[in-house]
């Protein structure tokens, strides 16, 4: 078996049983970061359905990422609370001082820019979040510091 | 700190709280009860906001600065975490407890207030800032000159049912829940009641559906129980992706336990040992707290083998839905579980026939679950009693947006939307005026203020082109612009659509160019060129009326609605985008022209620099100048300006 695919992960749920399939996915999309095209065969032949087919599923549905994140993963949320907060001018200034593209990766693979839909905070809207933590509330000096503080980071 | 010998408690809270069917007790046993339900207690309580929302706001801060303090002042004092109670704008919130007292609510705690809060509490002389309100007690004494909170604006018109212990108990305690009467109403579900009985009673009490569709819950349960097959199914919705809506987080996060409860009930009453919740996977919190109420369940034998020795057999799975809006469409739902696409497909059969794996399965949405508990409870007429004719019960909303309190509330069906925008969200913050209230996110309506008197019922809003169920409102103000809004929820549609049927797959794309194009730049174009966009323009309104004829499920259905009603109401403004090329919210970037003040131009070059037009002319030292006919309204200028010497109009 091909060492992308964390063995441990598909031993979880049964063999030739397809509604384990976007359990699995996610799990190894947790763990790896990202779906690699070894995954959809390797999954596929687990669970006795063709690769395309797995494909096919994966990239239906918006959670999965079929190459590998930046560093730092930025989601800013595009709910209808957050776009009337704004949201699209930070979606601009991230584009503009972290020279990345939304739904793209910095030539660096130091950032990821991510536009959600709604993730359930509308009531603290507009919200970013950066890897896992959450930024509720974010006025554009907010921005300004967490602008400032991803580019300080250093590992 | 009490130590409370957990074992001992169980055993308490199962034999002598949940095995009584009424709620009367002998005098030990209730006050043992108050002293679980902290009515009664002998040491300080601290209640942190933990909610998402809470946290968010920087409540785990809170929480461990109120710790820190404990620590040095008052080691005996609990501090326990809640969810959410509504108020998420207030957030971080945190209620003291002392003994004798009544409980009192602080908003916006943060950090840094906590030692000032505990220390005003714990010497009793509260100032009132930050003070939210105190919680009515028959046997505590109250706290003089301090609301209480059911009489605050926010909790005044609401009725609880749903939410009756959000924000109060802790959802990670099943004792908690035992002792306010929790699963009492499955005990005595499944050893009196026969599943015909328990669909009856849901019939009677005319509970609909909390999703979408309003079906009504007991037709869908007789259905599925009617079915004869050996394996069916319960799926809890809990998929919530829609824009603006977050109550099914709210419910979860806090009184998870009753959603537990629902779908045990609802299981036995259709015949299924196997039921799912289907949770949006970004709902970090909401999974832990499911996971760890549904261990806690198994433990005190309320899920698992032969419940309650009944012989009634459950097991609940939680499955994260992948991020596609068009899950919560209950035949795409079904796709999903079962390891495919998201494709809706035709009813008949209906679910309720042939659903998961082909089996008899039941799709309700998490609200409607969490109300049945307290129907068994107390019986379908009580249920009746709240709301209006055909349209019982409470709904749970919503409100964010530019309201002045967002958070949630639940008020009875039936109540004015006015008491939701103006009484509950306090209207528009920063002394704005409300433009319009968009309902129910991209598959919702617009409902302009003069409309804000109407009655909010399953009909009345299938009425105006929207459903109940959505619960989602979010408060606009003057500087909204009605074009861009329906550009963003096309946007969002667009992308949505799941492709099978074309009017909904081409035409969202379709509609979102034509939007697009109403609101780019004027350009130089041929005639030709003109004549196909204003086609476009004039033949919007029939195209939204194919796509909602000839699509399969709501959300092709509904996908024309942000257009069709923000067209009805705000009509002369989509004609100042067409005919003036002007917007006057300012939104639309394209239609926006630039210009320099000349008085803060102190001519630094910088714009003229940047501008890639070079559409900016002047000396060094003297204003600059902005030539419109070359501007592409980029914006680049009025972003690199640090005189703020750059507008537009």
């Amino acid at each position: 078996m091909n060492k992308e695919v964390p063995v441990h992960i598909l031993e979880k749920y049964p063999a030739g049983k397809r509604d384990g399939l976007i359990p699995i996915l996610m799990e190894i999309q947790d763990e790896k970061g990202f779906l690699s095209e070894e995954v959809f065969q390797e999954v596929g032949r687990y669970l006795n359905i063709p690769a395309n087919k797995v494909y096919c599923v994966a990239t239906f549905y918006d959670r999965f990422r079929f190459k590998p994140a930046g560093r730092y993963l930025i989601q800013m949320c595009q709910g209808t609370a957050c776009y009337l907060s704004a949201s699209t001018t930070y979606l601009d200034e991230f584009v503009r001082q972290l020279k990345v593209s939304p739904g793209g990766t910095s030539k660096d693979r130091r950032y990821s820019l991510e536009v959600t839909s709604c993730m359930g905070a509308c009531d603290s809207a507009p919200v970013i979040r950066i890897d896992d933590k959450i930024y509720s509330r974010v006025t554009p000096e907010d921005l300004v510091r967490i602008i400032r503080s991803l580019k300080e980071k250093t590992d | 700190m009490v130590v409370v010998n957990t074992t001992e408690q169980k055993d308490f809270l199962t034999e002598k709280v949940l095995k009584n069917y009424s709620s009367v007790f002998d005098k030990a046993t209730s006050d043992r009860l108050s002293l679980i339900k902290r009515e009664r207690i002998d040491h300080p309580v601290i209640y942190v906001g933990m909610g998402t929302c809470g946290i968010t706001a920087g409540s785990s801060k809170t929480y461990d600065a109120i710790q820190r303090y404990c620590k040095n002042h008052n080691p005996e004092a609990e501090i326990i975490r809640v969810g959410c109670i509504g108020m998420c704008s207030s957030e971080p919130l945190m209620d003291v407890q002392l003994p004798g007292k009544t409980r009192i609510s602080f908003h916006h705690a943060t950090e840094d207030l906590v030692e000032d809060i505990l220390n005003s509490v714990f010497h009793r002389s509260l100032s009132t800032d930050h003070v939210l309100g105190q919680f009515k007690s028959q046997s505590q004494e109250v706290w003089p000159n301090i609301p209480f909170i059911d009489q605050l604006p926010f909790f005044a018109k609401q009725h609880r049912i749903v939410t009756r212990n959000a924000g109060i108990i802790s959802p990670n305690r099943i004792d908690d829940y035992l002792a306010s009467g929790g699963y009492k109403s499955l005990y005595k579900t499944v050893l009196n009641y026969t599943a015909d009985k328990v669909c009856d009673i849901i019939t009677q009490s005319e509970l609909r559906g909390r999703g979408g569709g309003g079906y009504p819950t007991g037709k869908k349960w007789m259905m599925a129980l009617g079915t004869g097959s050996d394996q069916k199914y319960l799926i809890c919705n809990a998929d919530e992706s829609d824009p603006g809506a977050f109550m099914n987080r709210s419910i979860i996060e806090g009184d998870p336990h009753r959603v537990i409860e629902g779908i045990a009930i609802a299981s036995y009453a259709i015949g299924a040992n196997n039921a799912y919740i289907y949770l949006r996977a970004d709902y970090a919190q909401p999974h832990t707290l499911l996971l760890k109420a549904i261990d806690d369940a198994k433990d005190y034998g309320f899920l698992g083998e032969n419940i309650f020795g009944s012989g009634f057999n459950l097991k609940i799975h939680i499955r994260l839905g992948a991020g596609a809006f068009v899950c919560g469409e209950e035949t795409a739902l079904i796709a999903s579980l079962e390891g495919k696409q998201g494709i809706p497909q035709s009813k008949p059969p209906y679910p309720a026939e042939k659903g998961l794996f082909g089996h008899p399965t039941v799709v309700n949405n998490i609200e409607t679950l969490a109300n049945v508990p307290s129907i068994l409870e107390n019986g379908p007429s009580w249920f009746k009693s709240t709301g209006i004719k055909d349209n019982r019960g409470t709904k749970i909303f919503c409100i964010s947006g530019k309201a002045v309190t967002t958070g949630f509330a639940e008020v009875p069906i039936g109540s004015k939307l006015s008491d939701l925008v103006t009484g509950i969200g306090g209207g528009v913050r920063d002394g704005k005026k409300l433009k319009a209230v968009q309902f129910g996110g991209p598959s919702g309506v617009c409902i302009p203020t003069q409309n804000l008197d109407m009655e909010i019922s399953y009909e009345s809003m299938q009425e105006i082109g929207s459903s109940l169920g959505l619960g989602g409102l979010i408060l606009l103000d003057e500087e909204t612009c009605m074009v861009s809004l329906s550009k963003y929820f096309m946007q969002f549609l667009q992308h949505e659509s799941c492709g099978k049927c074309i009017p909904c797959r081409e035409g969202t794309r379709r509609m979102l160019q034509i939007l697009d194009e109403i609101s780019r730049r004027p350009r130089e174009e041929s005639s030709h060129e003109t004549l196909e966009r204003f086609k476009g323009v004039v033949e919007l309104e029939r195209l939204a009326s194919v796509i909602k004829d000839t699509s399969l499920c709501g959300l092709g259905q509904n996908a024309p609605n942000p257009v069709i009603s923000s067209l009805k109401w705000f009509r002369e403004e989509y004609e100042e985008h067409i005919f003036d090329r002007k917007c006057q919210a300012g939104v639309c970037r394209d239609l926006r022209t630039f210009y320099i003040n000349a008085d803060l131009c102190n001519g630094c070059n910088l714009c003229q620099r940047k501008c890639p037009e070079n559409a900016i002319i002047g000396t060094v030292k003297y204003p600059h100048f902005i030539i419109e006919s070359k501007c592409t309204g980029c914006g680049i200028c009025f972003d690199v300006c640090k005189f703020n010497a750059i507008y537009f109009k």
